[in-house]
């Protein structure tokens, strides 16, 4: 079979992304999309039916690929520790639940919810760099990096400054995620390109490779505090854009829609999105992710339905 | 890990399905006068579905008085009248969505997705749209009093045996003519499911009849002193002996035949969705379409590139039931049309170009053929000229505009064409120069209503579709 993709050694990439010009050509030379055809597939992938035992084997998966978000300006202490119980454990009168794969909370509540999950497996994600608009200082937003690694995040999904995007600084964009990927340490980074800002299909798609070429483990969709958030469309672009990076480059990077996705139904279509565009390889947890809060107890509720046949209501799974 | 996704059939339950059918005359069913039946089976089981009268001479020439009995009530009705009816006959047809969809599927062997989300709501869209010219005829720009010509023969395929039902049937009796439909030997049964719609629709008895039955019922049709027009969508070859009958006869006639149109790729185009459309051109209703994009014409510069996505896309189809929901390429229509596709293919093998497969299981009953394309063909390959009318694409370079507009035009044909590149300035320059009925740009295989759908040189002459599909319906 021919490439499906040019080939990008190390070489490449250090030459495409070292000057200004020379990554503004890169990505001004990725194919174009055409807005009615990507909403056109992502809308024929939504009609696939996903029944009985597939039902069963999505729910679970999705289950297990939540990170589990609280992102409020009330959040307590309190409140992220009673969800890191629940992420631990979705359903207490149902042990065969898997965990979620993560909690997702402010920096400065790091420390809490890594003390809450400690030996569970379940990760502990930090927003960061002064999510969500990350209009700050980079030095602040290195520090606010740096100490969210501190107090346990495992995980951090930081912002790009979307306003340098737009204005074509990309090599700006580009540094900052290099320096924020180093401030990591180890934690894996979840860059959030806000695709409701970037407005264009053209522009998500770029900024996805530029997010990879700067060492990103994740793409995400959004921040989830904008008006268009993750869109079936959107992440479909995305999944494409990991495709191609792995063919090009070898890496594999995770793809993260966050924001406004609720429901089980929105759920599988999301996993029918990843099966039928990026693959099996990225049908897990370590490769897809759903940044979300009121989908898990959908979630559940459909399990029960499941399981037991009938519907049982809100009041059968935990608030929080 | 591996997402299988479990089967997720549609229920036969809501298309039930009678052991034998009649013809459909003077508003009621009746054998036909010499108690001849066909079989009619599903494609993809090869189970019979049911025995349907045979029409014959005597049967055609009954039709054809029925409708000439009912042309002069029916053309004397205002046209506000007349659109009630067809609005009535839309709107039962949406109510009657999933049966009718489900039947096409069992009949024609093409996929639920397809029958459910493609070929129905536009069956519904044609009956609304031509519902809404019908009081509006001197407005159409054809005239001041365009009158209706009086009765129509329509002889119609088994690609999309609905859909053509509707464009043909809804133009003309929104313009006041009656009509003696002939569907497909192989399709019979949504045609006859849509005279019981008639029937519940309270259209005036006469004004459309079914007459079923195989090529010579068509033939009989045809060549019918007693029509003022005919109308004819399928192959080419029938479409000239048609044309031979009625010549000299001053009756009217439109055809829409065949094509082998060429989908055009150029380096610039938005990739993932070109592949999309693609796979739209060629592989929807497996190929069964008479405007399908079924040669691939790709600038050098990205053909490596854009085959080895498209092969990738194409290992993603699901070939198999057609009524499990998740189903996107379903039976080959007939074992005489599976039988030419093979043939045809085996060409492309003996000629020397490359075949590649999608891998997929074949089922064992029923009759089937794997998504199927070619490589290092030429103009000159038979694969390349004749139209196949099957999943199978041949996939051919060029190098400049140039180019690809003298290969996209060296066709006898001239139905469609495709556009692919992210200049819009290149989209107006080929349209231009494209010898094609259609020209889609980024996209392919779109139907609408209001846009004329017809051909150039031997894909035929007359316009479906819009307002000029008013036209050969209409004395202006």
């Amino acid at each position: 079979m021919p490439s499906p993709a040019p080939a990008l050694a190390p070489a490449d990439v250090a030459d495409v992304t070292a000057t200004d010009s020379a990554l503004r050509r890169f990505l001004h030379g990725l194919p174009g999309v055409d807005a009615v055809g990507l909403e056109g597939r992502a809308a024929t992938l939504a009609t696939r039916s996903i029944k009985t035992t597939a039902k069963a084997f999505a729910i679970d998966l999705a289950i297990s690929m939540i990170d589990l978000t609280t992102l409020e300006g009330a959040d307590t202490p309190g409140k992220v520790r009673s969800l890191c119980a629940k992420g631990v454990s979705p359903d207490p009168t149902d042990r065969t639940v898997p965990s979620v794969a993560a909690i997702c909370v402010y920096s400065d509540l790091a420390g809490v919810a890594a003390e809450a999950v400690r030996g569970t497996g379940v990760q502990v994600a930090s927003v960061a760099t002064a999510f969500p608009a990350g209009r700050a200082a980079r030095s602040v937003k290195l520090a606010d990096t740096a100490e969210a690694v501190a107090a346990g995040a495992t995980e951090i999904d930081m912002v790009i400054d979307r306003g340098a995007f737009l204005a074509g600084r990309y090599l700006e964009v580009f540094d900052e995620i290099r320096a924020v990927r180093e401030a990591c340490g180890d934690a894996h980074l979840k860059v959030i390109l806000e695709n409701g800002e970037l407005a264009t299909y053209d522009n998500i798609r770029r900024a996805s490779w530029l997010a990879m070429l700067a060492g990103a483990h994740f793409i995400k969709t959004s921040t989830g505090k904008v008006a268009v958030n993750a869109t079936p469309a959107n992440t479909l672009l995305m999944l494409e854009a990991v495709r191609d990076f792995r063919d090009a480059t070898g890496r594999q990077v995770g793809v993260k829609p966050a924001g406004g996705i609720r429901t089980a139904k929105d759920a599988l279509r999301y996993l029918v999105l990843v099966n039928e565009t990026a693959g099996d390889d990225w049908l897990a947890p370590a490769w897809f992710r759903f940044g979300a809060s009121s989908l898990l107890n959908d979630l559940l509720m459909q399990r029960q339905k499941l399981t037991t046949g009938v519907y049982s209501g809100p009041d059968y799974v935990t608030v929080d | 890990m591996k997402f299988e996704y479990a089967p997720a059939p549609e229920s036969r339950a809501t298309a039930e399905i009678a052991p034998s059918y009649g013809l459909f005359v003077d508003g009621g069913f009746r054998e036909a006068a010499d108690g001849r039946t066909f079989k009619t089976v599903s494609p993809s089981t090869e189970e019979v579905l049911s025995e349907v009268a045979h029409g014959g001479e005597a049967d055609v020439d009954a039709a054809v008085a029925a409708a000439r009995a009912a042309f002069p009530g029916w053309s004397a009705l205002p046209g506000a009248e007349r659109a009630k009816y067809l609005f009535r006959i839309a709107r039962l047809v949406q109510e009657r969505a999933r049966e009718l969809a489900v039947l096409e599927t069992l009949d024609n062997g093409k996929p639920i997705r397809e029958t459910r989300d493609t070929d129905l709501p536009l069956v519904a869209a044609h009956f609304f749209y031509y519902a809404g010219w019908a009081d509006k005829l001197p407005h159409a720009g054809l005239g001041p009093n365009p009158r209706p010509l009086g009765v129509a023969g329509q002889i119609i395929p088994w690609n999309f045996p609905l859909l053509m039902l509707a464009w043909k049937v809804a133009p003309a009796l929104a313009t006041g003519n009656t009509v003696v439909l002939k569907p497909a030997e192989t399709t019979p049964l949504t045609a006859l499911r849509f005279a019981e719609i008639c029937r519940q629709a309270g259209l005036p008895a006469g004004v459309v009849n079914v007459v079923t039955g195989d090529g010579t019922t068509g033939a009989a049709l045809a060549a019918h002193p007693g029509l003022d027009k005919v109308a004819f969508t399928g192959s080419t070859s029938v479409g000239r002996a048609i044309a031979r009958s009625l010549a000299g006869t001053g009756r009217r006639l439109t055809l829409e035949l065949g094509g082998k149109a060429a989908n055009i790729v150029f380096d610039d185009a938005p990739l993932d969705q070109a592949v999309e459309g693609i796979v739209n051109g060629i592989f929807f209703n497996q190929g069964h379409v008479c405007c399908a994009g079924s040669r691939l014409l790709v600038q050098e510069s990205v053909a490596d590139e854009l085959l080895g996505r498209l092969k990738r896309r194409l290992g993603t189809l699901r070939l198999g039931d057609p009524l499990d929901k998740n189903t996107d390429i379903g039976a080959i229509n007939s074992p005489e049309q599976l039988a030419r596709i093979r043939q045809l293919a085996d060409t492309g093998d003996a000629e020397g170009a490359t075949r590649w497969t999608a891998p997929c299981d074949l089922p064992s009953t029923g009759y089937w053929f794997p998504p199927t394309l070619f490589t290092g063909v030429t103009q000159a390959h038979r694969i390349a000229r004749e139209e196949i009318f099957g999943p199978v694409l041949s996939v051919l370079t060029f190098r400049t505009p140039d180019e690809a507009v003298a290969k996209a035009n060296n066709t006898p044909y001239g139905l469609s064409a495709g556009v692919w590149t992210e200049k819009g300035s290149r989209i107006l320059w080929m349209a231009q120069r494209l010898r094609a009925g259609v020209v889609w740009s980024n996209t392919f295989n779109r139907f609408d209503p209001t846009s004329p759908f017809g051909g150039y040189q031997e894909s035929g002459y007359g316009r479906e579709g819009g307002r000029h599909g008013l036209e050969p319906y209409l004395d202006v």
